[in-house]
């Protein structure tokens, strides 16, 4: 039963497999074990990221396909949630149809560069995800009469997930059983049906075909694969799954703004969220997103911590300042793709 | 009955000044294993490039069952019944022996797209996958990774592909190089297994004389490009033309020293 939930995908490394577990422990629990808002959001946060890099790893670990504009179809999903909510006013239903239309525009969007320019080399699809990319990063920041420019958009969701909305006399456990824990429910259960469905994909019989086109496309088309069209379908797929974590997003933040969905900076982020996880296993997103999502939130609190802790040492206490986490980031980044070239997951798999 | 299954009418290609394949037309017919010879550079890959449509030809046409397939993708003469094995090793290195084969039948059972079900799950792509193993004698490998594998054994596996293909036309370019002396009888069986349903033709790029002694029923000599010779093997063989290929030195002498 658990192996046909995971596809038969199962963690292989005893060490790896205990970690997916604490992993999903806290996070299906993150509201009652860490109760506070800076930590729920944290955990919303780590599982739409393990989503988002989850379905970049569809394309770049499975595909062998390099895209640049992953965040592009992130955001599409975000923004139609928030325009969808902004214009046709709060409700479910406005959240339904910014989604649909958000993960549709997104597999259009990709259907068309992929077909123009997955032709051709690899290379080609990569700038051309980046000057897409880009251009719609700029047209976002410049139509601000509908999109808020670089202020974004804020917007209202529906009252049964907000912190107003009270059920079961308002308490579980000692936590408030307020709509802002069932909008934490919805993005969890949302974001653990598509990492399933992930790992369901890439398991299935078109998964295979992928890994056969990143391994040797020119024997994949000779065996009778149109590569081409497997790749169109999996730049589709991926991006879809982006958009629809984006929305995930938009409903999370009630805001959605350049910086936050479309950036070049997320997209490095997912970068590194995958060659610190391990790409091609799928779990590695798991890992890295969730390593990384915790730096990025607490390595200034540790910092701060083991600064105080030395402060009476020579040196120490500036190196390890509050404001140097993002060094140390970029250390412990360093570090781990030199110790583990094919990410962490990689490496726990290795006999 | 024998028929024309595959036909080259006047297939020409050029890399710019350079004529590679120059006007080869000739038919190759069910039942019937055409060995194709010739010395290094003669265009012997470049023409079964052409014809499986790895390449694409500058001039002339490409018939399979009286369908011209010359401007169709390698992909699309896969599925019409042209299949090919290579001369480089070319499989999928960091999969399964298994998936590599089963990646095949699944290909012609047309389920790529199948994006909801477990692969591993699909006995009906499995099983026919390991009756193949077992017939290159490499079951017990099947879950190894090809790139674990000796350079005999990826050889086997290359030609396991083609069979699990099963082609209407089958293309070899050399599968026994490299293979130890234990290895190629289990290749070369296999093909002599092929000739005998005779409802397929074989296209076989080889230099070992011994192997085109036991196995070839037609010869076709290329000399720069050019179709030399046609026919009998032991006919081929004495033509004067053939001795001009080889330049002057005698076709089985300078076959057996490759």
């Amino acid at each position: 039963m658990l192996k046909i939930l995971v596809s038969g995908d199962t963690p292989r490394s005893p060490i790896l497999l205990a970690l997916l577990i604490v992993i999903l422990i806290g996070l299906a629990c993150a509201p009652f074990l860490f109760p506070g808002v800076r930590s729920v959001d944290t955990a919303a946060r780590i599982c739409i990221f393990i989503v988002l890099v989850a379905s970049y790893d569809l394309l770049l670990g499975y595909g062998g396909i390099v895209s640049f504009a992953h965040t592009m179809f992130f955001g599409l999903g975000a923004y139609g949630v928030a325009l969808a909510s902004t214009h046709m006013g709060r409700g479910f239903d406005s959240l339904l149809v910014g989604t649909i239309a958000g993960a549709g525009l997104a597999a259009l969007l990709a259907f068309m560069i992929g077909l123009f320019s997955l032709r051709v080399r690899a290379i080609f699809f990569a700038m051309i995800t980046l000057a897409v990319a880009s251009a719609v990063a700029v047209l976002v920041s410049q139509l601000s009469s509908l999109t808020g420019g670089e202020d974004g958009l804020s917007f209202k969701i529906p009252r049964a997930l907000g912190p107003a909305f009270k059920f079961t006399d308002g308490e579980i456990l000692g936590v408030k059983a307020n709509g802002k824990l069932l909008k934490y429910y919805l993005v969890f259960l949302s974001c653990f049906a598509l990492f399933l469905f992930m790992l369901r994909v890439v398991n299935s019989p078109f998964g295979r075909v992928l890994q056969a086109i990143r391994e040797n496309d020119f024997r994949a088309e000779a065996i009778g694969y149109r590569v081409v069209h497997y790749r169109v379908a999996a730049t589709c797929l991926s991006a879809a799954i982006a958009a629809l974590a984006g929305a995930l997003y938009a409903v999370w933040l009630r805001y959605v703004g350049p910086d936050t969905t479309l950036s070049m900076e997320i997209m490095i982020d997912i970068l590194l969220m995958i060659v610190i996880g391990g790409m091609g296993t799928m779990y590695g997103a798991v890992i890295g997103a969730t390593l990384f999502v915790l730096a990025q939130n607490y390595l200034q609190n540790v910092l701060s911590l083991a600064g105080d802790n030395v402060s009476t040492w020579p040196l120490l206490p500036e190196l390890l300042n509050a404001d140097r986490w993002l060094l140390w980031l970029g250390v412990l980044f360093i570090l781990s793709v030199y110790f583990f070239p094919t990410g962490i997951v990689g490496r726990l798999r290795e006999k | 009955m024998s028929h024309t299954l595959l036909e080259t009418i006047n297939l020409t290609v050029r890399f710019g000044g350079h004529v590679a394949v120059d006007h080869i037309s000739c038919p190759f017919r069910t039942g019937e294993l055409t060995a194709i010879v010739g010395p290094n550079g003669a265009g012997k890959t470049t023409f079964f490039n052409l014809i499986s449509g790895q390449i694409a030809a500058s001039e002339g046409r490409v018939i399979l069952n009286d369908h011209d397939i010359t401007r169709m993708s390698a992909a699309q003469r896969t599925h019409l019944g042209i299949g090919r094995a290579f001369q480089l090793t070319n499989l999928f290195p960091n999969l399964s022996v298994l998936e590599n084969v089963r990646l095949v039948i699944q290909s012609k059972a047309g389920r790529g797209f199948n994006i909801f079900s477990m692969a591993d799950t699909h006995k009906e792509l499995t099983q026919p996958a390991m009756d193949i193993l077992t017939r290159v004698r490499m079951r017990e490998q099947a879950d190894q990774s090809v790139s674990e594998l000796s350079h005999g054994d990826q050889r086997k596996l290359e030609v396991a592909l083609l069979i699990a293909l099963d082609p209407l036309v089958y293309m070899f370019d050399e599968p026994t190089a490299g293979m130890s002396v234990d290895e190629a009888p289990v290749v070369l069986d296999l093909i002599a297994d092929l000739k005998a349903r005779k409802d397929r033709a074989i296209l076989l790029v080889e230099h070992k004389m011994d192997v085109i002694r036991t196995l070839a029923d037609r010869i076709i000599v290329l000399h720069n490009g050019a179709l030399a010779a046609d026919g009998d093997p032991s006919e081929v063989m004495a033509s004067d033309v053939v001795q001009e290929a080889y330049m002057g030195r005698d076709l089985e002498k300078a076959l057996s020293h490759v």
